[in-house]
């Protein structure tokens, strides 16, 4: 789960992490009532989930209420990168003597803990890590073992910051530390994390990637969960408890286990087509969860025809069949379907579909005959 | 042989009284495998269909001489079974369940590591090991696998997906090609397991003639599994890598499974191996048919 800035401030500040003292608002009234309350000069910001704000003109200096309300309407429903933007951060502007970065992520390789720490910040990290990799300090920390202080000094000295942004720096990198392993985030990132004229360090950004697997932890997450940017198909899909990602294609997927729905979503690509989606409706396939899939990927209107992908394992082709045909008479579909059912029991299941065999549902032996069939229906 | 599991594996299966833990428990024991006790610190004493349920990992063990252990247990409380079945003197940990804390993978991960050096954790998120006509632990089906006939060439299989990997034992069989041992490596961030862990295991197991390893978008570990391929390994590799055309930034849902700043992709993955001289097939039928033509030029 992405976090948007703000929400991404307010768990740091929950962590005792310094942010400015700011608000999130939707009106321009509002915008003007935060920043009367905590006082000029502000910083409006747009709230969208994706990089380049700043260049879209999406973050204003005000010095009084005019410049706010110009700003605030301005930035409020501008377009972002495809992101409309609905939400707007206003904060307390920030005098800034030098730009840092700071983050933690899992380094999936060492299989540890990655801090990195550079006294580069305000700028794209991965531009730093091209252009002068030796000005990222990185430190590897056993998640057993967590952070101490000691090591955070270690890895600041490394950073070669301003030697007055020790103490506030090391003080901060426990608590993003803490915030990362508590707060069982994926990704937290300060960029820019910065020195101020009076010898403050302070996070003046925030990005914060959670993981949805914790949720059974950490209730109030769900308030994260709802404020996803989705599309309407992804919403209706998640509703479902569906494993949907939404493409741009017009050939509807739906396959049992993440791998066969990933190398489905492939196949579609090497014959020729365009997938509309990626869903995974994992091992059942019963009547149930096959009916909501096949809800999903019809409410998509660029959908022109249909892929069901599946292999029995453990579950049998007669039930995989006979929960096509079950969410076939349930769900209103007006394009073709072509079916490869393979695995355990196909043949079985094969002959349940037989006699249902139709312009409308049509059966194919191997992953590649389906995927060029359906394809083929699409285009024609 | 086979790698990790055979014939004499005494598993315990924590979660056993559960409806997932019982119905694939009883699945494993009538494939052969030796299920020999469930965990359940409420159902102590009771047992499920003569299978008897202790109420810890430490008194099963001592009960019946569990080696291995099998984990049904829900997300929230794998991080305890799994440090339950260490302590308790478990040498193989498999642990089925999905949806586990990153964090908590990453901490049991490396605290078996330091405390445990000696144990071998499979999964999370994985669909289990089987030793075809041996051994079958966790969801796989087991008639899907052919059992290799005394003296045959055999593959092994190493893979992130759970269908995939059973699509590869069904080529496999339609062909009739036996498999010695086929992993299921799961596809969660840190998986306790890796691809250069089998692969050095199948290396070693003079019954293994080839492998065929699925993998999939995310993480490093088919570079790294190129890496061993190219430097250590004489048997012939076949990979399939799914998620080529997955779109960056999207996780294709295995919390492994996301393209992000460039890192992972599909097409890196398969230059690395095609760069350490495995064979790699453009989807998984096409890779069946390749390792059909490596076991009939063996």
């Amino acid at each position: 789960m992405d976090l948007f800035e703000y929400q991404g401030k307010q768990f740091f500040a929950s962590f005792g992490i310094p942010v400015s003292d700011g608000d999130a608002v939707t009106t321009v009234d509002d915008a003007v009532a935060v920043a009367d309350r905590i006082g000029y000069p502000v910083v409006v910001k747009a709230q969208v989930q994706v990089g380049g704000r700043g260049k879209a003109g999406g973050i204003k200096l005000a010095d009084n209420a005019d410049e706010v309300r110009t700003h605030a309407g301005n930035i409020l429903g501008m377009d972002i990168k495809g992101h409309t933007v609905e939400i707007i951060w206003v904060e307390v502007a920030s005098d800034i003597t030098e730009e840092y970065y700071a983050s933690f992520t899992l380094d999936r390789s060492a299989k540890k803990h990655l801090g990195m720490l550079s006294a580069e910040g305000g700028v794209e990290i991965e531009t730093v890590a091209e252009e002068n990799p030796d000005a990222i300090a990185k430190i590897w920390v056993d998640p057993v073992d967590g952070l101490t202080e000691a090591q955070a000094r270690e890895w600041v000295a490394a950073a070669n910051l301003n030697p007055g942004a020790t103490e506030g720096a090391v003080d901060i990198l426990q608590k993003l530390y803490t915030a990362y392993t508590d707060g069982d985030a994926d990704l937290v990132e300060i960029n820019p994390l910065i020195f101020t004229p009076d010898g403050r360090v302070h996070a003046l950004d925030a990005k914060v990637t959670l993981d949805g697997n914790s949720t059974f932890r950490h209730p109030d997450y769900e308030q994260y969960d709802s404020s996803q940017v989705r599309d309407e198909r992804e919403t209706e899909a998640h509703a479902k408890g569906l494993q949907y990602v939404g493409l741009d294609g017009y050939v509807g997927v739906i396959a049992n286990g993440a791998g066969l729905a990933m190398s489905t979503v492939d196949i579609v690509n090497q014959v020729g087509g365009k997938p509309a989606n990626f869903l995974d409706i994992g091992g059942g396939a019963n009547a149930d969860v096959m009916a909501g899939a096949l809800e999903v990927i019809t409410n998509d209107p660029n959908v022109k025809s249909i892929f069901i992908n599946i292999f029995g394992g453990i579950t049998k082709g007669e039930e995989v069949a006979n929960g096509i045909v079950t969410a076939m008479g349930r769900v209103d579909i007006d394009v073709p379907i072509v079916v490869r059912l393979d695995g355990t029991n196909a043949d079985e299941g094969r002959a349940i579909l037989e006699p249902h065999l139709s312009d409308a549902l049509m059966m194919e032996p191997t992953m590649v005959a389906a995927a060029e069939k359906v394809v083929a229906l699409a285009k024609s | 042989m086979s790698i990790f599991v055979d014939e004499n594996t005494k598993v315990v299966y924590q979660g056993l009284t559960g409806s997932q833990g019982r119905f694939y428990g009883l699945l494993n024991r009538e494939y052969g495998t030796q299920v020999v006790a469930g965990t359940s610190p409420k159902k102590a004493g009771t047992d499920v269909e003569g299978i008897p349920v202790f109420a810890n990992v430490a008194d099963a063990v001592a009960e019946t001489g569990a080696t291995a252990s099998c984990i049904f247990i829900p997300a929230p409380g794998v991080k305890n079974a799994v440090m339950e079945a260490a302590e308790g003197g478990i040498e193989f940990i498999v642990v089925i369940t999905e949806g586990v804390p990153a964090h908590d993978e990453a901490w049991f991960y490396n605290k078996l590591r330091r405390d445990y050096p000696n144990v071998r954790l499979l999964g999370p998120n994985c669909p289990g090991i089987i030793s075809p006509g041996k051994a079958n632990i966790g969801i796989t089906a087991g008639h899907i696998a052919k059992v290799p006939e005394p003296g045959e060439h055999a593959v092994g299989i190493v893979s992130r997906s759970g269908t995939l990997t059973y699509q590869a034992l069904y080529e496999l069989k339609l062909n009739d090609i036996g498999v010695s041992t086929c992993v299921g490596v799961g596809g969660d961030p840190v998986p306790g397991t890796s691809f250069i862990d089998c692969l050095e295991a199948f290396e070693a197991d003079p019954q293994t003639e080839a492998v065929m390893m699925i993998g999939e978008i995310g993480g490093s570990a088919e570079e790294e599994a190129a890496e061993f391929i190219k430097t250590k390994m004489t048997k012939p590799v076949v990979s399939y890598i799914a998620g080529v055309t997955a779109p960056p930034g999207k996780k294709m849902g295995h919390a492994g499974a996301i393209v992000s700043g460039g890192k992972g992709t599909a097409a890196a993955k398969m230059d690395a191996l095609r760069d350490a001289g495995a064979q790699v097939g453009n989807n998984p039928t096409e890779a069946g048919n390749l390792m059909v033509e490596v076991v009939r030029s063996l």
